[in-house]
């Protein structure tokens, strides 16, 4: 990938959020610059409450910034957009829909109906590996499979870019790797901007081409960290020489920030 | 293998059957002690009242008199509820202008205004069923109201990211996310329409179940009184298996939350 030119996909321009709260203003985010290249896996670590879901809902759109600005191919971003797709935590995955009719409910808003919108939904249902659970309702999942469904949910409207907040966050350890695992290897094909965020450094590094660390607050980028670790990685990765160095230093960065919040 | 197994090899049914046996038979003793016989007559006596009631010609029209208001004043009490609960949860300063209301008269015991309205209203069906709407309409809105604040908020966003509009996000969020709270409100409004029965047709009514136990209060006939008392009960369950239905068809996909 060295020497390739790559386009900015989002550009995020001296952003600032601040909350009204009942106890006055609360500065969440303060003067964040950030490009997200074309094709790009960016991670995002920092301790709690360091604003990285805020930034995240600014660039989905689901939050306006109180200063600055945020670019989506060149274009100001002012609510939200399907070609920004979210992928959520708590899954949010709509409980009266089967798997099938949440993977369509993007499509049919697009206004691809029937047939057509089966047929791309079933695609996608098939990459998460979920296709014999199709007329399933969340309710008869675990959570592993339900994030499975919302990501194929994100993917099925074809957005350019991929914003996932700490998406595995409520899996078990092995289910995460799983499902760490076969987002590489469903970004090595399609090569789908990512803006993941997460509190576990491994995931970061084992994913990313770059990890940003947050400062506590107010919120602002610390360090920028190149990972060049070349792809595939696998669950062997996380034992390199390499691997452990950039873990020791994200770790206690992150730390220290841990601490700062503490004080 | 042990007791609690073979117990439990016993089906539903049968436990339902040696249930109505034993309240079959409470009325039975009730009904031989003197004292408690004045209340209690035995089964006989009671089912045959209500050929005597027929024969009075007004049995069916008691029946479907209190049927009408409590059909009306809860289907009143429903389609103003559901605007409302929404325009509260939408509108704060909605909200806050009625909600301390709603919760002030919603404590208040619907046989305390009867009065006042027949002042207004005069007798007849009228009052009836505007006793029964306001009590269900409280009842209702509060319910209703819950459900839409609760939707979650990660739904409506998970939307808005796919595409969708405000009105799809009316239509395809939040009614469906509501749907749970809003078959509660008709479970809880068809039972108060039912206890609000007796106070609404102590309003100088000229038939209906309520009006005619107080009647026949008046001529110490406890016998019809007490058939009048289990039809109330035995429509009161017909609606709640109807309810039940409409859960187990319409929100099936729910998680069962502990209780
Ligand atoms: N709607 C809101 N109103 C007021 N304050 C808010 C709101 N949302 C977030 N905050 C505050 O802004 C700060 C950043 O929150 P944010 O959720 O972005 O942090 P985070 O980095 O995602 O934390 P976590 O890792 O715990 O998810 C926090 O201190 C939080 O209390
Ligand atoms: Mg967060």
């Amino acid at each position: 990938m060295a020497g390739e030119e790559r386009s900015v996909k989002v550009k995020i321009e001296n952003v600032r959020k601040v909350y009204d709260t009942r106890n006055g203003e609360m500065v969440a985010l303060n003067g964040v610059d950030l490009d997200i290249m074309e094709n790009e896996f960016i991670c995002v670590v920092g301790p709690s409450g360091c604003g990285k879901s805020t930034l995240l809902n600014i660039i989905a759109g689901l939050l306006e910034p109180s200063s600055g600005r945020v670019l989506c191919d060149g274009e100001e971003v002012h609510g939200t957009g399907t070609e920004r797709g979210v992928v959520f935590q708590q899954y949010a995955l709509f409980p009266w829909m089967t798997v099938k009719k949440n993977v369509m409910f993007g499509l049919n808003l697009k206004g691809i109906k029937g047939k057509e919108a089966e047929e791309i939904a079933m695609k996608y249902i098939k990459m998460v590996q979920l296709e014999d659970f199709v007329d399933h309702y969340p309710k008869e999942l675990s959570g592993g499979m339900k994030q499975r469904v919302a990501i194929a949910r994100a993917y099925a409207v074809n957005p350019s870019i991929l914003l996932m907040d700490e998406p595995f966050g409520a899996l078990d350890a092995q289910t995460r790797t799983q499902l760490q695992q076969e987002l590489l290897e469903t970004w090595e094909k399609e090569k789908k901007t990512c803006f993941f965020i997460t509190h576990d450094v491994d995931e970061a590094i084992i994913l990313a081409q770059k990890v940003i660390i947050m400062s506590a607050r107010p919120g602002r980028i610390k360090e920028i960290v190149d990972i060049n670790i070349p792809y595939p990685r696998t669950q062997e990765t996380k034992m390199s020489p390499e691997f452990l160095e950039l873990k020791n230093h994200i770790w206690s960065q992150v730390y220290q920030e841990y601490l700062e919040v503490r004080k | 293998m042990n007791n609690k197994n073979k117990t439990s090899k016993i089906p539903k049914k049968v436990w339902l059957l040696i249930s109505f046996a034993t309240a079959m038979l409470a009325w039975y003793l009730l009904s031989l002690n003197p004292v408690t016989a004045r209340s209690f007559q035995n089964q006989v006596v009671v089912f045959n009242s209500m050929f005597t009631m027929i024969e009075r010609g007004v049995f069916w029209k008691d029946i479907a008199s209190s049927l009408i208001s409590v059909l009306a004043g809860f289907a009143l009490g429903f389609v103003l509820s559901l605007p409302t609960a929404i325009l509260m949860a939408w509108y704060a300063p909605v909200r806050n202008i009625l909600e301390p209301w709603i919760q002030f008269i919603r404590n208040i015991p619907p046989l305390a205004y009867v009065p006042l309205i027949v002042m207004t209203a005069g007798v007849g069906r009228k009052p009836q069923i505007i006793v029964i709407t306001i009590a269900t309409f409280l009842i209702m809105t509060v319910t209703i109201y819950q459900g839409v604040i609760n939707v979650d908020e990660t739904l409506i966003k998970a939307a808005r990211v796919l595409g969708a509009t405000d009105k799809d996000i009316f239509l395809k969020v939040i009614a469906p996310a509501t749907l749970p709270f809003i078959i509660t409100a008709i479970r809880l409004g068809s039972s108060t329409a039912l206890t609000t029965l007796i106070a609404a047709e102590s309003t100088g009514a000229v038939a209906g179940l309520g009006m005619r136990i107080r009647s026949l209060n008046n001529s110490f006939e406890s016998a019809p009184m007490l058939l009048y008392i289990i039809i109330i009960g035995i429509i009161g369950m017909l609606v709640e298996k109807f309810v039940k239905y409409l859960e187990r068809r319409f929100t099936g996909w729910q998680e069962k939350r502990e209780v």
